[in-house]
């Protein structure tokens, strides 16, 4: 990335709106608003923010909303739940979203991770290089194996 | 011939403190989590966009690894932030630096022009520093 660092009050500002993304992202979130706050056009806030984040301001919330439906998924909460939680209107577009971006429906990652963490709870040396397992004396405990 | 990087291990005082730290400060998502025994713990986190390298929030403890008082010793290095683990990257360190103060992350080092880079200095939880550097 080749670019001049931007000054340190243009920082804060998108340092704001990044945050204020995090923190409202299951509202029905207007970016036109989050560029206003900001003092920033519309155009100069988008470029701005991709600069910094790698991302459109869109793309962020996207991607914010879908790591907070893992999050909730991994709780075991029911889709159409996490589905309106995060903030999307209808559970066909969040399903078909956030397969695209994680390559499982949230039905299968629920059950993939469940899964996982029966096995963690189950066989957790399974999960550890023995040489940190043995160094803590894990490996005599033949019932993590 | 080695290719891959995909354990590091950095000492804490305490987990769930670092759970805290890494995960809802620092944003790192939990690898694995895996209790072992009364108040033993295995817990690995990855960096963002790095899946695959599994930082250990590793517990100083007495034990095989920490014999004869060394995890008393150790603690208090690691207190007086002897270690310095890591180097991490961000898109932009200006806008990173001041996010991080903003949730409470202590900076040893704000961002500074130095002649191998822009870097800044920060601390965990635990006194462990590192330094974060923003991709050219």
């Amino acid at each position: 990335m080749t670019k001049e660092f931007p000054e340190i009050y243009l920082c804060k500002r998108i340092v704001q709106a990044k945050l204020f993304i995090d923190n409202h992202f299951s509202e029905d979130i207007d970016l036109n608003n989050i560029a206003d706050e900001a003092y920033f056009s519309k155009f100069h806030f988008i470029r701005l923010f991709k600069t910094i984040y790698a991302k459109t301001p869109h793309q962020y919330l996207i991607k914010v909303r879908i790591e907070n439906a893992k999050a909730l998924l991994e709780k075991n909460i029911p889709v159409n739940e996490v589905c309106n939680t995060v903030g999307f209107g209808s559970v066909s577009s969040f399903a078909e979203l956030f397969k695209r971006i994680t390559k499982l429906s949230p039905s299968k990652y629920q059950q993939q991770f469940k899964e996982r963490q029966e096995q963690i709870k189950t066989v957790p040396l399974q999960f550890i290089p023995n040489c940190f397992a043995e160094q803590k004396g894990w490996i005599q405990k033949s019932n993590f194996q | 011939m080695i290719t891959r990087l995909n354990h590091v291990s950095i000492f804490v005082l305490n987990q769930d403190s670092s759970y805290e730290f890494y995960v809802n400060k620092l944003g790192f998502k939990v690898h694995t989590d895996a209790p072992m025994g009364p108040g033993k713990r295995w817990l690995t986190v990855c960096p963002p966009e790095q899946p695959d390298l599994e930082i250990t929030l590793m517990a100083i403890e007495d034990g095989i690894m920490f014999k004869n008082g060394a995890a008393e010793q150790m603690r208090e290095l690691v207190k007086k932030g002897t270690f310095g683990f890591a180097v991490f990257e961000c898109y932009d360190l200006n806008t990173t630096y001041e996010e991080m103060k903003a949730k409470g992350i202590e900076f040893k080092k704000p961002p500074t022009k130095e002649f191998y880079g822009y870097e800044a200095l920060f601390v965990d939880d635990s006194g462990n520093w590192f330094s974060l550097g923003q991709k050219k």
